[in-house]
């Protein structure tokens, strides 16, 4: 079909199809060779490797931000935690202090009665025992006022000093009376 | 009528001979350099910044290579990560030479069955020599499925050879056959176009027809040029998958 062309000189042409004559296949291989080894070359040294970092360095780091954003609501998390803890904690120590005051109170108070119930029961005792020692003179004194009354007594009627043993017995059983 | 053959027509730039070989510069090798250009410039220049918070650019280069990345991960495993760089290189490779070749005037670097033909038999090489490599004989355990009648076995095997012969020569016409077809029927109706335009106020009009049809033809030519990268690609990745793991297919 095709004729020669006008500056196909160089390449001896035979006419037919273009891509089918065998004297242009050593030109084609040879240049396709260097240029496409040219390329593969590029490609594995510096193309592959640049886009392939570029991608793997963006998925590490969004991979990188989520974990740390996971790390950060987990330490959140832990926070919180812990604030509700401290504050169970404060709110049981107060009531433990509350408690114990209350029981510190009371006791003291327990004690503070007793001591002055103890305090007034000797006092009373003590006062008994007086009353009582004074309650004994007292009676001492009635019966040798009553014997010295009687003595009087008798010596005004009888005119005659009685015998002061039966004077004592006789006021003894009166006032055993 | 122009020739729609001629935009195929290697034009040496630089004559070169070596022995009784030529090996000049043409039009096509000035084509792969740009287009290696172009694939350098754009993965490397926007990807500069090597921002964590990509730019528009940057994130199309991203997309560009986590595309691939993803066909070669389901495809092949993680493993077949490997080979990345190859089938990278391979996957803009052909994707810019199929469009590089859209750009009016341009070559087309990829609608020549030599230049196809040597990268289906670089990715079929790197099966063989890997496979082979990494799992000794027991590679060839792909070509005779286990659990198989030892009375159709060898019928098997002859079958699996063959396709496997013919994997090459399949993804190599591929992207020949689509490459060639598609800018011989743009330039045959835009041949159409200046003929009937040059046919009197009739047929300037009737211009009109051809004009719609490589208009359709011309976005269909965008679509066909990443589409056969992609199936470039992701029949690389298939074979890869061979060579890493030839027992389960």
């Amino acid at each position: 079909m095709a004729t020669n062309t006008t500056q196909g000189t160089q390449v001896p042409s035979k006419g037919g199809f273009p891509a089918f004559r065998v004297e242009t296949y050593g030109s084609q291989l040879l240049w396709l060779a260097i240029s496409f080894g040219l390329l593969y070359y590029l490609m594995s040294k510096f193309i592959a490797p640049r886009i392939g970092g570029i991608l793997e360095e963006r998925a590490s780091r969004i991979s990188g931000d989520l974990a740390a954003a996971q790390a950060m609501k987990a330490e959140a998390d832990a926070a919180t935690l812990s604030y509700e803890k401290a504050l169970a904690e404060a709110r049981a120590s107060s009531q433990a202090i509350a408690t114990e005051t209350r029981a510190k109170i009371t006791a003291e108070a327990d004690a503070e009665r007793k001591a002055l119930e103890a305090k007034l029961a000797g006092d009373l005792a003590a006062a008994e025992a007086q009353i009582g020692t004074a309650r004994a003179a007292a009676m001492g004194n009635v019966r040798s006022i009553a014997v010295e009354t009687a003595e009087a007594i008798v010596q005004r009627l009888a005119g005659t000093g009685a015998d002061a043993a039966r004077l004592e017995a006789a006021v003894d059983a009166a006032l055993k009376r | 009528m122009a020739d729609p053959i001629k935009q195929f027509e290697l034009v040496p730039i630089v004559p070169i001979t070596i022995g009784t070989g030529d090996f000049s510069f043409t039009n096509s090798a000035l084509h792969m350099f740009i287009i290696v250009g172009l694939t350098a410039a754009f993965l490397l220049l926007t990807t500069s910044g090597r921002r964590l918070v990509p730019t528009r650019m940057q994130s199309m280069a991203e997309m560009a290579y986590e595309f691939v990345a993803g066909t070669v991960r389901q495809t092949a495993g993680t493993d077949g990560m490997k080979f990345f760089p190859l089938v990278f290189s391979l996957f803009m490779f052909v994707l810019l030479a199929n469009l590089v070749g859209m750009v009016p005037g341009a070559f087309t670097v990829t609608s020549h069955i030599i230049v196809t033909a040597a990268l289906a038999m670089l990715v079929i090489s790197t099966v063989i020599v890997y496979g082979i490599w990494k799992h000794g004989t027991h590679w060839f355990a792909l070509f005779a499925p286990s659990g198989l009648p030892k009375v159709i076995l060898p019928l098997i095997v002859v079958i699996e050879v063959i396709s496997f012969i013919s994997r090459p020569i399949s993804l190599s016409l591929r992207l020949f056959g689509n490459m060639t077809a598609g800018h011989i029927a743009l330039k045959v109706f835009a041949g159409f176009v200046t003929a009937m335009a040059g046919a009197g106020a009739l047929g300037f009009l009737g211009a009109a027809l051809p004009v719609f049809m490589i208009t359709a033809l011309t976005a269909l030519e965008f679509l066909v040029a990443a589409l056969q990268a992609y199936v470039f690609t992701i029949l690389t990745c298939i074979y890869l998958n061979d060579a890493l793991h030839p027992g389960h297919h």
